[in-house]
């Protein structure tokens, strides 16, 4: 709760953890995410998102910017098949590939590529449960029940998402209780837990204070070097701090994807320039 | 210069005087209107409530240790006979006392006999048999109502073909309680299949099971604890159905979103991640409509109230070959609102057979209120315990 900007330094985290250690070794220039021509609709009728390709490389963070309604919410819900909730909605064009493998393909089953490819939400939304159950959910429902695995788990992803100091000693006390920065990061932990190789974050920042999102923020720098991490933001200045790549969208086309650095100082198109100057949106 | 307000501005150079009387007068009028209505179902309230109380307690509790009737609880309903033996003294007895006073004084020559129906005893037979149509009523309902509720919330998707289970579910909430104990006596008493030794002549379904000598016939279950558990369960799904529905609908998506995207699958999520949380809203509207079921008349009417049974459900059943368990399941109970019916309109009114009428109906209105104000705390309990 009381976290201060010093603190955020967290000499909590462990560079090397464990998890790393299952993790697909990655070559430099590899695609993890290779997202092909890619139309989506809600309805069937009206393509919220058109001809949509981009590359997303292991490693790094790549930010999703653009105004309200742009689709880039939808895309990074594509990316983990969470629009299949939707009735109705699906991709009209296109293939969206993870790990080389097209994931709306029948073959492949969503509840498995949701281990794959996790998920932190705008609104933190820890379950009513303890906060040792929160982070032990994913690997409780894939059946695990060895006291001693979860309890590993738990401590290195509590570990991982810098909040294992805070919470050490109440772990059996409710996810609730916790500051909105807290339960933020108790949804990352719990996300890390099921060992993900991706993480998708929809604006995770944004029903947090300040102090709070640059906590997050230095997490998700951190986390980087374990996960392949891509995260929607309405903030600009966010994107510049945490992002490797950037890419601007705008009325549900892709407008342009490049480095970070490129983006915010000399964007080759002329929306993205209007955009970041604060011209529109 | 022009002011507008001086042809009614008072004397003392008030701007915010009263300026229209009638509009003033009108205000006052409705809002004692108002009043007056709120007050008038207070009144009602008030006098049905204070009726019952002033004639029921006396009934049911007493003045002196254990302060309650206790006769009036641990007997089951029977004749009562006034008498007057030769000494002018006036006696007031259950049938069976009476004829054992009589074998135990026969010099007592007895002058004057008038017999009251159900007007002795106690309820103990209406209260266990309410008792076990609303648990048998509310294991199935709650049963069948909680899975449609989670097929209807979770799984189903939109369209004509839900609108139109949504609309049948409304109907039924509206359907009389007098159809569905028509619905039932046709149904379970009367059509659903028993395994006999001897098919009833009156139906035309019935098969031999390969060889056994049995058969099963169509022939319904007759009056019965279980078709009268399960009329009531009928009439009270959906009622069920929507609590539940209602329950699930007030559980946050992102619990499901969280689950589904931590790799559960939908039933895991549901299980894990919205059940748990939605229960106790479902459980507090289940007592409500326990207190509603409880106090059904017609449904049971037909299908599994007796107004007269000197035996507890539990009491002789079951030997000679026949199961118990069948036995206690396919006999006619009485009910504590069929019997509330029979006493206060089937049978010859007089002073003794008040107590009676207003002790059932004292007795069936506290325990109604017991279970609302459990149902209230429930839902209290659960709301500070369980937040997000």
């Amino acid at each position: 709760m009381n976290v201060t900007m010093s603190e955020t330094q967290m000499d909590t985290l462990k560079p090397e953890s464990e998890l790393t250690s299952n993790a697909r070794p990655v070559e430099a220039g590899d695609v993890v995410i290779e997202i092909d021509d890619v139309n989506f609709s809600y309805d069937g009728n009206k393509d919220v998102l058109r001809d949509v390709s981009m590359n997303i490389a292991p490693n790094e963070v790549t930010a999703f910017i653009g105004p309200s309604g742009c689709g880039k919410t939808t895309l990074l819900r594509c990316l983990n098949r969470m629009n299949d909730l939707i009735p109705g909605a699906g991709l009209t064009k296109g293939a969206i590939r993870i790990l080389d493998t097209n994931i709306y393909d029948p073959a492949v089953d969503s509840i498995e590529l949701r281990k794959h490819v996790g998920m932190v939400f705008q609104k933190y939304n820890p379950f009513p449960k303890s906060i040792y159950e929160n982070v032990a959910y994913g690997l409780r429902i894939q059946g695990i029940r060895n006291k001693a695995m979860l309890d590993e788990v738990v401590r290195e992803s509590l570990t991982a998402a810098g909040l294992w100091e805070e919470v050490k000693d109440r772990l059996d006390s409710s996810g609730l209780g916790l500051s909105g920065g807290q339960q933020q990061r108790l949804c990352i932990a719990r996300t890390i837990a099921v060992q993900p190789k991706i993480i998708l974050m929809d604006e995770p920042c944004s029903a947090l204070d300040p102090i709070s999102t640059a906590r997050i923020e230095d997490l998700i720098t951190q986390l980087k070097t374990q996960f392949t991490i891509v995260i929607v933001t309405h903030n600009m200045q966010q994107a510049t701090r945490v992002s490797d790549k950037t890419a601007f969208f705008y009325l549900g086309e892709l407008i342009e994807m490049a480095d970070t650095t490129k983006i915010f100082s000399n964007p080759s198109m002329r929306q993205t320039e209007d955009y970041i100057s604060g011209r529109f949106g | 210069m022009h002011d507008i307000n001086s042809p009614v501005q008072p004397q003392s150079g008030n701007p915010f005087a009263t300026r229209s009387k009638k509009a003033k007068r009108l205000e006052a009028f409705f809002s004692l209107m108002l009043r007056l209505a709120t007050y008038f179902i207070l009144i009602c309230a008030f006098y049905v409530f204070g009726d019952i109380v002033v004639k029921g307690a006396p009934v049911v509790f007493k003045a002196e240790f254990p302060f309650v009737n206790t006769t009036f609880f641990t007997k089951s309903p029977e004749t009562l006979v006034v008498f007057e033996t030769e000494d002018g003294e006036i006696h007031q007895l259950g049938y069976r006392d009476f004829t054992a006073f009589k074998d135990a004084n026969p010099g007592v020559e007895i002058v004057k006999e008038n017999t009251h129906s159900y007007s002795a005893g106690g309820i103990l037979g209406p209260l266990v048999g309410t008792a076990l149509l609303t648990l048998i009523c509310i294991t199935v309902a709650l049963f069948i109502g909680l899975a449609a509720a989670i097929f209807l919330n979770e799984y189903s998707g939109k369209g004509g073909y839900m609108d139109a289970i949504r609309l049948a579910i409304l109907n039924l909430a509206g359907v009389p309680s007098i159809v569905f104990g028509l619905f039932g006596l046709g149904l379970f008493c009367l059509f659903f299949p028993v395994i006999v030794s001897e098919a009833n002549l009156r139906t035309d379904l019935a098969f031999e099971i390969f060889g056994s000598g049995k058969y099963l016939a169509f022939q319904g279950w007759g009056t019965s604890l279980l078709a009268g558990g399960l009329t009531l369960a009928v009439m009270i799904l959906p009622v069920i159905i929507t609590a539940c529905e209602e329950s699930l609908k007030a559980i946050p998506q992102g619990f499901r979103e969280a689950s589904l995207a931590l790799g559960a699958t939908k039933w895991q999520s549901i299980r894990t991640a919205v059940l748990p949380y939605a229960f106790p809203g479902m459980l507090t509207a289940s007592i409500l409509g326990v207190t509603r079921v409880a106090g059904e008349t017609a449904p049971i009417m037909f299908t599994a109230a007796l107004a007269h049974k000197d035996k507890l459900p539990w009491q002789d059943i079951g030997g000679e070959g026949r199961s118990a368990v069948f036995d206690f399941f396919s006999q006619s109970v009485q009910a504590l609102p069929y019997h509330i019916y029979t006493v206060s309109a089937k049978i010859p009114q007089s002073e003794y057979t008040k107590p009676m009428q207003y002790g059932s109906v004292f007795v069936f209105m506290l325990l109604v209120m017991i279970f609302s104000a459990l149902s209230v705390y429930m839902r209290v309990h659960y709301r500070s315990k369980v937040k997000w």
